[in-house]
């Protein structure tokens, strides 16, 4: 056996873990979330509406809903304001808002012009309860069933596609009831 | 139209490309004379349609010409000149343009220097050249053409990425591949060698120069990239072991290693085989890191934007170009062998030891960089590799490495004759303890046990490298510029291991709260905030602090740092205002706003950190002065030289 | 000769290095070895969004809120491996840079020591070969000279 092959098959061998790293490449910006199958972290945060009532994560026990990661100085927020009023109008699920690392003032004005998609905003300035969800950009969507499991994440702006095909597929149909 | 022009500049590079390859490699194989005259030309031509692709890109950029997709993407109206001409280079498509443009410039650089080769050789390596060109300018055409319009034009453009808006990027990029470009030479030398069956220590000559100029230029891009990414970046940081970091710094070390491999066969006829594996080597890991950055399978803060379909073209070109390299290795390197010997003391035994030890290094990088890759290809789950892998590891053979160099400095060819120099290394050991121990203990009053070994070795191995270009100089013998460079090349290595040592043991960092007229006192110096307001710069606003620094009774310094939120972009980014005093970097960066007019500061103090950058320079002048020896620069070689003889070895 | 040169170069090295005199600060953690717990913790951690910086040097807001998280839990009394397990249990694996030691990850941590070994290895049979071949081959005037 020629010894001098030894640096072609090694790097033949390289090639061929490029090559299956490639096929994994797409999915490389999107880092696994670790809550997924987990319990919806716990929080208790001002209303965005109502400075006086508390949003609390119990509120939503018993139902499916969306929790969406947002601010008014986030550019993919804005453009993914349309399907969230799509979603708003499907009325099959709430979506809660959390204001992340923003202005109230602004964040008020924004939804009064753009359109309210959200059953409630809770307000998170110092971001501790973000971290609790293992936010780590905005916009970022949960999907969180009845039993307050965390089912599946949506990292970046939510699209038509995404919610038809990942959110409403593990969604069993449901009317939106009052609060 | 200036964009069409350049368009039809490339299509035809490419051409030009082809034919330069299959004239060098088919012209000798088939004997074609007329085929072999034909092969500068060519380069010439390939030289000029790439010139004037960039000039028109560059062309569309300074005139903000929004209906090129590539100039709607990075530029802007607003952006100052400056930038609009660097952004050429600030994306994928462009830097791949920049990358064509440096190796058609040192193709044509090779062809002027070929006049003293053999002319099948000559040929030979301007063909193997000219393949690597087609294949990046195929690559472009097909997947990331920079002259892909918009219809209808943007009305304006999306602005250049606030990070890369800084003086050193203009510089970085250009310096850096023409390093990385650089080992294509070598790598052509190897293939040419191969294909002719010509590997003498007259090739290992030959490709001296050219090795040791692209290293010295990939010294500058790495020290620049790491002296951008401190200022830019980081806080305080200047070497993140990032992916697209790690992807120039494999072929640097491999490029050292090769530099002195290149010596010994030069020199001696020994290591045939294995310096043209390190030829091939080299160049494959800059072939790697282009790879690596644009085709997303690493996650890096700077790598360019990801596409698969171009990680695919790269990999089917990676695999043709190094594999057919590789191929030809196994093919010719058998009939290498050569029946020299030395001794255990003799100098080609350091270069072993540095070699091999350079090897491991980038070895180790190289799976500290792909094993998130490699562990998901193959189902081991996701792993996470940074700083506190790399760091230990690389010590492991770089420590052993610098305690080797004094002594192979002084260890002759052949016999070693290191008994002679013993008196020498060890007075200058000696003075290099007594150096270290007294700054890490008498100066500094703590330090971790690796700082005074890390001094040591750092101040022995100036002194090792001038004990005998002094003592020569003293007696009024000349030194050549070979001599002369290796000596200013490892004093640039030794001032590096003090500067590293120095910034690793004895960094201060702290994170205050203060109010507009508070002070702390860090490391001696007192940190004074004034006023946080407004500013406004071309492109972006924020706010900006005043932050007064003094030492006992004097002012330092009045460090502006800067919260930046550009316009376009909504970027927000931090500028730490640096300033230097008397060898240590003070480093203030605003945070917060913690309410109550309180703001957060933080405030770092790096001893000797800009002496990193500037014992980089240093080496890549003694690089250069290396490669500009005399010997290098003789007359014409004679056309026959000895081919391959199985077993023999070449009369010196 | 030689002697003298090689003092007054070592001499010269000392003062020049001597200048950037530093001493010791106590910090704003109550005590150093909390502000080193702190610093090494903050080192180590990944800063989610620029995802190749730590969380000491990264500038965004996030790194800021991470480290407030870090100094909170630390001044409660936490202890390092509790901090990286509450990290984890958020942001999963890739937010440490060390890469943790298990079945999985070996390999790449004994790669550099198995590599050396090979290394030497490869030193030793070279080195017998080559001066086994100066031995048999009396001939030639020691060389000297340039690189």
């Amino acid at each position: 056996m020629n010894r001098f092959l030894l640096p072609l098959a090694g790097f033949m061998l390289l090639a061929v873990i490029l090559a299956i790293g490639i096929r994994h490449a797409p999915e490389k910006d999107i880092i696994a979330s670790p809550l997924i199958g987990k319990p919806a972290p716990n929080f208790a945060l001002p209303d965005l509406a109502d400075a006086a009532h508390t949003v609390r994560a119990a509120d939503f026990k018993g139902r499916w809903y969306l929790f969406n990661v947002w601010g008014t100085w986030c550019g993919d927020c804005r453009a993914e304001h349309d399907t969230l009023l799509e979603i708003r109008r499907a009325n099959v699920l709430p979506l809660v808002g959390l204001d992340w690392k923003d202005d109230d003032a602004q964040a008020r004005a924004w939804l009064t012009q753009l359109g309210n998609p959200y059953a409630v905003v809770a307000v998170d300035h110092a971001g501790r309860t973000a971290i609790d969800w293992g936010v780590y950009g905005a916009p970022e969507t949960f999907l969180v069933n009845p039993q307050g499991i965390v089912v599946y994440k949506v990292v970046g702006g939510l699209t038509h596609e995404v919610w038809t095909r990942e959110i409403l597929s593990r969604v069993p149909r449901q009317p939106f009831g009052g609060s | 139209m200036l964009p069409e022009l350049g368009h039809f500049a490339l299509i035809l590079a490419l051409l030009l490309a082809g034919l330069q390859a299959f004239f060098g490699i088919a012209g000798p194989a088939l004997a074609r004379e007329r085929w072999i005259s034909a092969v500068t030309p060519a380069v010439a031509g390939q030289f000029v349609m790439v010139a004037t692709a960039v000039v028109c890109l560059a062309a569309s950029f300074i005139g903000d010409d929004f209906s090129v997709r590539y100039v709607a993407s990075n530029s802007n109206s607003a952006l100052p000149l400056f930038y609009r001409v660097s952004a050429l280079w600030g994306a994928h498509e462009g830097s791949l343009l920049l990358w064509i443009l440096l190796l058609a410039a040192w193709t044509v650089a090779v062809a002027i220097g070929a006049a003293r080769l053999p002319r099948r050789f000559a040929a030979r390596v301007l063909g193997v050249l000219g393949l690597v060109s087609f294949g990046f300018l195929l690559f472009t055409l097909a997947t990331s053409n920079p002259f892909l319009r918009l219809d209808p034009p943007a009305g304006d453009g999306v602005d250049l990425n606030p990070i890369l808006q800084d003086p050193a990027l203009a510089v970085h990029p250009p310096i850096l591949y023409t390093g990385y470009v650089g080992f294509a030479v070598a790598f052509a030398f190897a293939c040419a060698a191969m294909l002719e069956g010509r590997l003498d220590q007259e090739w290992a000559r030959w490709t001296r120069p050219w090795t040791t100029t692209a290293w010295a230029f990939l010294t500058c891009g790495i020290a620049l990239g790491s002296f951008w990414a401190y200022y830019e970046l980081g806080w305080g940081g200047f070497w993140f072991w990032d992916p697209v970091e790690n992807a120039s710094f494999m072929p640097w070390l491999v490029g050292t290693a090769l530099v002195h491999s290149l010596a010994v066969t030069d020199k001696r006829g020994l290591f045939k085989s294995w310096t043209l594996l390190l030829a091939i080597l080299a160049f494959s890991l800059s072939m790697l890191g282009t790879f690596l950055v644009r085709s997303g399978v690493l996650v890096s803060v700077h790598s360019f934007a990801a596409d698969p379909a171009r990680g695919i073209f790269i990999l089917a070109f990676l695999v043709l170009m190094i594999g057919g390299a590789l191929a030809l290795y196994a093919w010719r390197a058998p009939l290498l062998k050569s029946s020299a010997g030395f001794e255990l003391g003799a100098r080609e035994s350091f270069l072993l030891f540095n070699n091999v030890l350079l090897v491991i290094a980038a070895a180790t990088v190289f799976a500290g960089t792909l094993a998130p890759l490699v562990s998901d290809a193959l189902g081991l789950g996701t792993l996470s590799v940074g700083a506190p892998y790399f760091n230990p590891t690389f010590m492991l053979t770089m420590l052993p490495l610098m305690a080797l160099l004094p002594l192979g400095i002084h260890a002759s060819w052949k016999r070693g004759r290191l008994s002679d120099a013993q008196r020498t290394l060890l007075m200058t050991l000696a003075a290099a303890l007594i150096c270290a121990l007294g700054l890490a203990f008498g100066v500094y009053s703590h330090g971790a046990v690796l700082t005074p070994v890390g001094l040591s070795l750092g101040v022995w191995i100036i002194l090792a490298s001038l004990v005998d270009p002094l003592d020569r100089w003293r007696r009024g013998l000349s030194l050549s510029r070979a001599v002369l460079g290796m000596t200013i090349a490892h004093i640039g290595l030794g001032l590096a291991v003090i500067a590293l040592t120095t910034v690793q043991s004895f960094t201060l960092e702290r994170d205050v709260a203060l109010a507009p007229g508070a002070s702390t006192s860090v490391g001696g110096y007192q940190f004074r905030l004034g006023a946080v307001e407004p500013i406004e710069g071309p492109n972006y606003g924020g706010l900006g602090a005043s932050i007064t620094v003094t030492r006992g009774a004097a002012v330092v310094a009045v460090l502006k740092p800067q919260k930046r939120q550009y316009w376009v972009q909504h970027q927000l980014t931090t500028e730490t205002a640096i300033h230097i005093n008397r060898g240590n970097n003070l480093l203030v960066a605003l945070g917060d706003d913690l309410g109550a007019g309180r703001w957060s500061v933080r405030i770092q103090i790096r001893p000797l950190v800009s002496l990193i950058w500037l014992a980089a320079l240093v080496m890549a002048i003694g690089g250069v002065v290396a490669a500009t020896d005399r010997r290098y620069r003789a007359g014409r070689v004679a056309a026959a030289a000895p081919a391959l003889a199985p077993g023999g070895e070449q009369p010196t | 000769m030689r002697l003298k040169a090689t003092a007054l170069a070592a001499l010269l090295a000392g003062f020049a290095l001597a200048r950037a005199a530093l001493a010791v600060d106590t910090t704003q953690m109550p005590t150093p070895q909390l502000e080193e717990r702190y610093l090494a913790l903050t080192h180590e951690l990944r800063c989610m969004q620029c995802q190749n910086e730590s969380l000491a040097d990264s500038p965004v807001e996030l790194a800021a809120d991470l480290r407030a998280e870090v100094r909170d839990m630390l001044l409660a009394g936490k202890s390092d491996a509790e901090v990286r397990a509450f990290m984890v249990a958020r942001y999963g694996d890739f937010i440490l840079f060390r890469p943790r030691f298990t079945a999985r990850t070996a390999w790449l941590w004994l790669a550099p020591g198995v590599l050396l070994l090979i290394g030497v290895g490869v030193l030793v049979r070279v080195l017998r070969q080559r001066s086994a071949l100066l031995a048999a081959d009396p001939t030639g005037v020691d060389e000297d000279g340039p690189p």
